[in-house]
């Protein structure tokens, strides 16, 4: 399939978006990522595979916006030991794939791969994430995220920073 | 077992009010954990209601084994060892399912939901072989209390009832909560990996002392009552019911607040049909104790424990790999209790939990912490001087005193001293 002009420059934008997300969560930079959300956000990593329905079935996280709130909060509190001190992480996200339009909404996929590194050791985070990016001015609000972790389905070690 | 290996000297590791770090981080006393506690008391598998239906089955293990808990075809319910009898094949590799019959994919020997070889192929190879030799191996003693299956690689001992003792009307108390009288696992289980000794997470679940601390971050950001339940003016208790079963029972703050659903950090108008149904099974007076009580916050040694709204299992790998199992309790006929009590065990536990990644972060640090021996004491005094016994006898102390960690050490040493 070709690309119109006008795909490859929403594209950019996606990707530039995606890209500071992943860098505001690789340093921990909580606030300017909280800003990223909108109101209505949906931040979702599922348990025991995609498809699950996280209204009946137990998730690693299903935060809506008051919950992703207080993840911030407590991080900032000083207090979170589990992040303090802080892992060292750094990200790739790739294969990043425009899959459809809803009005202002714009779904992407992605493929990510996180490296962590914390007292425990070293630990490889890989995941499928798909993003609902929603115009905002002349940038995106993110309105939904999921990530699915490869290995969701079996015993994870503690993951207490921003997936 | 290494048969070189001398016995430890248990009562020189053991003492009343302490442990040696050794106990956590020696690679030949996990073994021995295996044979004398894991392969010979009562461990917590499964529920049955994750096995509702005639030949369901799920993947569940005791200690290190890998276990099919299957309902056979005609509803009993069985503890099959996921082992080929033919050259020890894994027979099922699905975590779970229903099926009449489970085939063994290297030679196609089959297997019945209770076990039984039914067959396998090419059979003129066999000549008289006796099937009813050839089933799945099985544990031997297989028991449940109130839906929670328990097992024992013992055919002999203690019942299920003498095991729980005491422990079993905690069982009964979390029941009550439920309008229809029983539990439901249908949630499914997060997993979370802690580099850490079992005995680690055994111990920490009743203790009171560390709540105030280990998750003052989400007590200072949240609307939470449950830091008050830990503070040093709690009228909350430690019990010990011996066996190594141990309970915080916050029903005395509870009933001082004496509130419906105050336990559950609610009101009665946010769930009116839980209240409704719970008024309709039981009558108002005894529905509004049961509601006020709430549900226990219970140590089954070794491995499950209950905590008000979930159900966590423990799973040992090695002296310093751990799994926590940990799913939403759901109570039959209360979907709008089970809702929120998802939706809260979501926020709190498992490996991105507001108060599990604390505590996993807590047991990796202490197994580290093992490794500086000095006089390698772990003590456990707290509130040995305000130790009294409760009116049903059992040693009960302030919330936050070690009466727990006492009691699970007792026991723990009484198992290992056995032949």
């Amino acid at each position: 399939m070709l690309a119109t002009c006008a795909d490859s420059e929403l594209m950019h934008d996606v990707e530039q978006f995606l890209f500071h997300e992943a860098r505001l969560a690789d340093e921990h930079r909580y606030e300017e990522w909280e800003e990223l959300w909108a109101d209505d956000a949906i931040y979702w990593v599922p348990a025991n595979g995609e498809n699950i329905d996280p209204e009946k079935q137990m998730s690693i996280i299903y935060d809506n916006r008051s919950r992703i709130g207080l993840r911030v909060r407590q991080l900032l509190s000083g207090k979170r030991y589990t992040q303090d001190p802080r892992s060292s992480l750094r990200r790739i996200i790739g294969n990043i794939e425009l899959l459809g339009r809803e009005g202002d909404d714009i779904r992407v996929g992605a493929n990510s791969i996180v490296f962590e590194s914390s007292a425990r050791g070293e630990t490889l985070w890989g995941s499928r994430n798909e993003y609902t990016l929603r115009r905002a001015g002349d940038g995106f609000k993110l309105a939904r995220k999921k990530v699915s972790l490869v290995n969701n389905d079996r015993a994870i070690y503690t993951m207490s920073f921003i997936i | 077992m290494n048969m070189m290996a001398p016995t430890p000297a248990w009562g020189d590791m053991i003492l009343p009010d302490r442990v040696r770090g050794a106990l956590y981080r020696d690679p030949a006393i996990f073994e021995l954990e295996l044979e004398k506690i894991w392969y010979r008391t009562w461990v917590y598998v499964g529920h049955e209601s994750e096995i509702a239906n005639p030949h369901d089955y799920v993947l569940k293990s005791i200690g290190l084994q890998p276990i099919i808990m299957s309902r056979g075809g005609d509803g009993q319910v069985h503890l099959l060892l996921n082992r080929c009898t033919h050259r020890g094949n894994q027979v099922c590799p699905k975590e779970k399912g229903n099926s009449p019959m489970h085939t063994c994919p290297f030679h196609a020997w089959n297997f019945g939901s209770d076990g039984k070889l039914l067959g396998y192929a090419f059979p003129e190879g066999y000549e008289g072989l006796d099937k009813s030799k050839h089933g799945l191996g099985r544990v031997p003693r297989v028991a449940s209390y109130r839906g929670f299956v328990f097992g024992s690689f013992a055919s002999e001992g203690p019942s299920l009832e003498e095991h729980l003792g005491g422990a079993a009307e905690t069982i009964d108390r979390l029941c009550d909560n439920a309008p229809e009288g029983e539990i439901e696992i249908t949630a499914g289980f997060l997993k979370h990996r802690v580099k850490a000794n079992w005995k680690f997470i055994l111990e920490n679940e009743t203790d009171g002392y560390h709540p105030a601390f280990v998750h003052s971050s989400i007590f200072s950001v949240a609307d939470s009552a449950i830091g008050g339940l830990y503070g040093a003016k709690s009228t909350a208790l430690t019990r010990d019911y011996g066996n190594g079963h141990t309970e915080l029972d916050l029903r005395p703050e509870f009933r001082k607040r004496d509130a419906l659903l105050s336990w559950f950090g609610t009101t009665p108008d946010k769930l009116p049909d839980y209240v409704a149904r719970m008024n309709a099974a039981y009558g108002e007076k005894k529905a509004r104790e049961i509601m006020i009580d709430g549900t226990p916050h219970v140590m089954i040694f070794p491995n499950l424990f209950i905590a008000e709204i979930q159900m966590f299992v423990i799973q040992p790998l090695g002296v310093n790999d751990s799994v926590q199992h940990v799913t939403a309790l759901q109570f039959k006929g209360a979907p709008d209790l089970n809702r929120r009590m998802r939706q809260q065990t979501m926020g709190s536990v498992g490996p991105a939990g507001f108060l599990l990644a604390d505590d996993s972060e807590m047991y990796e640090r202490t197994q580290r912490g093992m490794e500086a021996h000095d006089t390698d004491w772990v003590f456990l005094g707290r509130g040995e001087h305000r130790e009294r016994r409760d009116e049903d006898g059992f040693l009960v102390a302030h919330a936050t005193d070690e009466v727990p960690s006492r009691g699970i050490w007792k026991h723990y040493r009484s198992l290992m001293e056995q032949p």
